[in-house]
């Protein structure tokens, strides 16, 4: 398959050109940290975006930064550390976890795959913090939406499609999104030796409490044991972390008196600044799971039902290594047992009616035989075959990356 | 302000509609055909443009509503639906020819989850009352329009509704994690839920802020939130708006971003402390509020910290309440500052867009100009945490071409909005009062393709048309446009 390398909107208009004309698929991609998420694509060229970069504004005091698609993530990081600001979402690094090198994720690549890391339980997803897209529609035609101010209510927010689309709906070229302020102090309470029911009691007392937490997750003693950090793989019990960051003397202050609400769930250490941003990094990076290739996946469920999720799953007598994030809303399952279909029908049937189960990591086979994304109800599907109809009607970009047309065909 | 023409075949079947309405509906009476029972629904918050519509209905179930859009899809009949009725952009404005569904029955919570921080309720609840029902638990829904004593949270969603606090927590799509929702050929979905992201299309965050345009929202899921340990205002005076202006800049450039902040010019500040004396200095051009909140020792952090920027920034006045009676005078002013305004001056529209926060010095300075060219005055109110500005223009609407003047006088400031890299509206929505100005921040194709979603939800385009789009397109003619001999396609289909 023949890749093109872009550098500029012309060689997007001129491939797009060319695709309508022969209707020829088209595999949108960064630096390919991701292209083994979702379905395989059912392409004829590949776009490599990874050479369209650059900052096109940043202003530290409006907390906005517009950057080309194919900027990577970590040299945006790098940019706002120097002027002590952060991507509140905690963009996650999946490409170890997925065979590749790591910090090779682009802007374009995070956003339109909606990822968030540990903080998404305070400081909301990728799509939350993605104020405008420019780029091109499947129609060839040029599109933006959004803006660069954080209040906007004009117009539909197609930002909100663009997230989280894989790249189906639109070649997005530029984005604009909001940044913030890092804190000075980060702190992270750690409780040992909890099972799972009182993992969820515990993390839904902390971020019931006046006290901020930032983030909150349970690694069973075996997941706790693949994090390379003394504090956390050591003991060898499963360990609960929550996150406190802000101004010292709030962090202290917040971080002892959490230490005291915790008390009664077990013995309690806590990491300070290096190891804890270290900690958050490596979980939300799923690395307990990295270096293996059974189907892993990534359930989203209501934070109370973590426990029940994991019990049902488990009554099926699957082996599977897990852990919980998001105070029990995002449960990370890696499954040991071999079934054909990757643990599929397991899973989804322990989420019941609510929540949604990604396959994160499984065979190109696994991916083309079984939805690696939640399948959703007939209307909706409906809704978005016409959505996907109105922005690329001949099926060019990403075909098939999501979802499979009631025909087996490759839609979107 | 031109609207659809009202369909003759449609209103000429008015009884045959009412009869089969009061069919579907359990309550006979929750169909209202009288002229002067419609009188209550002939407007919304924007009272300058009035419209009875052809018929109300008050539903009281999901199915109710189901078959209702069932049968106005069959029948060709145009529905609007309404909340509370406080849009202030024309949002909920009926239409001669159509439906008014008032959502106002459905105002129960119907689920208060502490263990995963989110309640369940329907559309028709206030958005005060949602925080009203957890607060004695230590619990509140963050997104908080100054008009949430009435408006609702499904209204709420229509319009992404902001508000104080939206700076440090987010807007109402920030807020809500799933609906139940009725599409106009009558099928129910639901979206979302009690968990966090929901894989495929993010059809939930689409659906907030579309003005109702694209279903009609049955249910609500909202997180909620910790009620803060503590929560401080502090009141600062500037001897100019600039040095405001700077000063916001300044506070949030240094790593602050406090739970509100807001802004008023001297204009403003006299009105309101006319209306409620809430003690604010008259002897400064702006004056700013922060609102702080976390625990003590946080705030105090904080509040010293903006106390220095303040000073550098030519601060002649900082107070930082003592109690909680002191903040909640703080915030008296402000929230009075509308009514306020309205005593000083017979009418008054209330202007809507959002700035990036360093341009306010220019667009203060424009503005001034713009006043004295159109000869009204213009006070200024508004969110300056995140640029979202409310310039109050004064005018008397029986003086003839006032309200004329005060609407050019308006769009040019919501175009200024946009020049400054800016948007037309922050909060209040497009609906029919910023719906000829869409061109000015969108390229013909940008609409277009905004009007192919509506397509995918509503291909006959019968939820509140004539409403955000500056002109009404069949869907099958979307980017198709053909003018054959000087004529164009579908002449009857009105071209605003």
């Amino acid at each position: 398959m023949q890749t093109t390398t872009i550098t500029s909107d012309t060689q997007i208009q001129d491939m797009l050109d060319w695709a309508l004309a022969g209707k020829h698929g088209l595999a949108v991609q960064g630096q390919g940290s991701k292209v083994a998420l979702g379905r395989p694509v059912a392409a004829d060229a590949i776009l490599d975006m990874s050479g369209l970069t650059g900052v096109l504004l940043y202003e530290p005091a409006e907390l906005v930064m517009k950057a080309k698609a194919g900027m990577k993530v970590s040299e945006v990081k790098a940019l706002l550390d120097q002027q002590g600001q952060k991507l509140a979402f905690e963009p996650p690094d999946y490409g170890p976890l997925l065979g590749t090198a790591a910090d090779m994720g682009t802007l374009g690549g995070i956003f339109s795959t909606n990822l968030s890391g540990s903080s998404r339980v305070k400081s909301g997803a990728a799509r939350d913090h993605l104020l405008g897209v420019s780029g091109f529609t499947g129609r060839g035609q040029t599109f933006q939406t959004g803006s660069r101010v954080m209040k906007n209510v004009t117009g539909y927010d197609l930002c909100k499609l663009v997230a989280g689309s894989y790249g189906t709906l639109a070649i997005a070229t530029e984005m604009t999104f909001k940044v913030l302020p890092k804190f000075d102090t980060v702190r992270t309470v750690l409780v040992y030796d909890a099972d799972l029911r009182a993992a969820i009691a515990c993390m839904r007392d902390a971020l019931s409490s006046v006290h901020d937490v930032a983030a909150a997750a349970y690694l069973p003693a075996e997941a706790a044991a693949r994090i390379p950090l003394d504090y956390i793989s050591k003991p060898g019990k499963s360990v609960i972390a929550l996150k406190i960051e802000g101004p010292k003397p709030s962090a202290t202050f917040r971080c002892d008196a959490m230490r005291k609400i915790m008390a009664p769930f077990g013995d309690i250490e806590v990491l300070h600044s290096h190891n804890s941003a270290e900690f958050w990094s490596l979980t939300g990076n799923a690395a307990p799971f990295v270096g293996e290739k059974a189907p892993l996946w990534r359930l989203s469920v209501p934070p109370a039902n973590a426990d029940r999720v994991m019990s049902a799953i488990k009554d099926e007598g699957t082996d599977c290594l897990y852990f919980v994030d998001w105070a029990g809303g995002l449960i990370w399952v890696q499954l040991v047992s071999e079934s054909d279909d990757g643990g599929e029908a397991v899973i989804r049937g322990a989420i019941g009616a609510e929540g949604h189960a990604t396959l994160i990591r499984g065979s190109e086979t696994l991916r083309r035989q079984i939805a690696p994304f939640q399948p959703v109800s007939s209307t909706v599907a409906m809704l978005n075959r016409r959505i996907k109809n109105g922005f690329d009607p001949e099926n060019i970009l990403n075909p098939g990356r999501m979802y499979l047309d009631e025909d087996g065909q490759g839609t979107h | 302000m031109l609207m659809p023409k009202p369909n003759q075949d449609v209103l000429a079947k008015r009884d045959y509609l009412v009869t089969e309405l009061r069919r579907i509906v359990a309550d006979s009476e929750a169909v209202i055909d009288d002229k002067d029972d419609l009188r209550a629904f002939e407007c919304d918050g924007l009272s300058a443009y009035r419209q009875l519509p052809m018929i109300a209905v008050l539903p009281e179930t999901v199915e109710e509503i189901s078959e209702i859009l069932t049968f106005c899809a069959a029948e060709g009949v145009n529905v609007v639906p309404r909340g509370a009725g406080t849009s202030l952009s024309g949002g909920a404005l009926p239409l001669a020819d159509g439906v008014l569904l008032g959502l106002g029955k459905f105002n129960k919570i119907l689920e208060i989850d502490y263990e995963n921080r989110c309640m369940v309720v329907q559309p028709g609840v206030t958005n005060l009352a949602i925080t009203d029902a957890v607060k004695a638990d230590g619990f509140y829904y963050a997104p908080d329009p100054s008009s949430q004593i009435a408006c609702t949270i499904g209204g709420n969603i229509a319009e992404n509704s902001g508000g104080v606090h939206c700076l440090k927590y987010g807007l109402t799509t920030n807020n809500v994690l799933g609906i139940e929702m009725v599409t106009m050929a009558g099928e129910v979905i639901r979206l979302g839920g009690k968990h966090l992201d929901a894989e495929g299309y993010d059809l939930l965050g689409v659906i907030t802020g579309s003005e109702g345009l694209l279903g009609v929202i049955t249910e609500v899921t909202v997180k909620i939130l910790a009620t803060p340990e503590h929560v401080s205002a502090q009141l600062i005076g500037f001897p100019s708006s600039e040095q405001a202006g700077d000063c916001v800049g300044k506070i949030i450039g240094a790593g602050i971003i406090p739970a509100g902040m807001e802004m008023m010019d001297r204009y403003a500040i006299h009105a309101a402390e006319e209306f409620c004396q809430a003690g604010y200095p008259l002897d400064v051009e702006a004056l700013l509020i922060v609102e702080l909140d976390g625990p003590k020792v946080e705030i105090e952090h904080y509040s010293k910290k903006i106390d220095e920027i303040a000073a550098a920034c030519g601060a002649t006045v900082s107070r930082t309440s003592q109690n909680e009676a002191e903040r909640m005078a703080f915030w008296a002013g402000r929230k009075a500052a509308f009514p306020a305004v309205g005593r000083i001056s017979p009418d008054y529209m209330c202007m809507d867009g959002t700035i990036p926060r360093s341009q306010l010095p220019k667009v203060l300075k424009r503005m001034g100009e713009l006043s004295e060219q159109y000869g009204l005055r213009v006070a200024n109110v508004f969110h300056a945490g995140d640029g979202n500005l409310h310039p109050l223009i004064l005018f008397d609407a029986n003086i003839p071409g006032e309200l004329e003047r005060c609407e050019e006088f308006g769009a040019d400031i919501l175009k200024l909005c946009v020049e400054v890299g800016g948007v037309l509206t922050g909060e209040h929505g497009v609906g029919i009062e910023k719906r000829d100005l869409m061109g000015e921040m969108f390229s013909e194709e940008d609409l277009k393709q905004q009007q192919r979603l509506k397509c995918a939800f509503d291909p006959d385009g019968r939820l509140n048309p004539g409403k955000v789009f500056p002109i009404l397109h069949r869907c099958a003619e979307l980017g198709k446009m053909h003018v054959h001999n000087g004529e164009l396609p579908f002449p009857d289909i009105p071209r605003f």
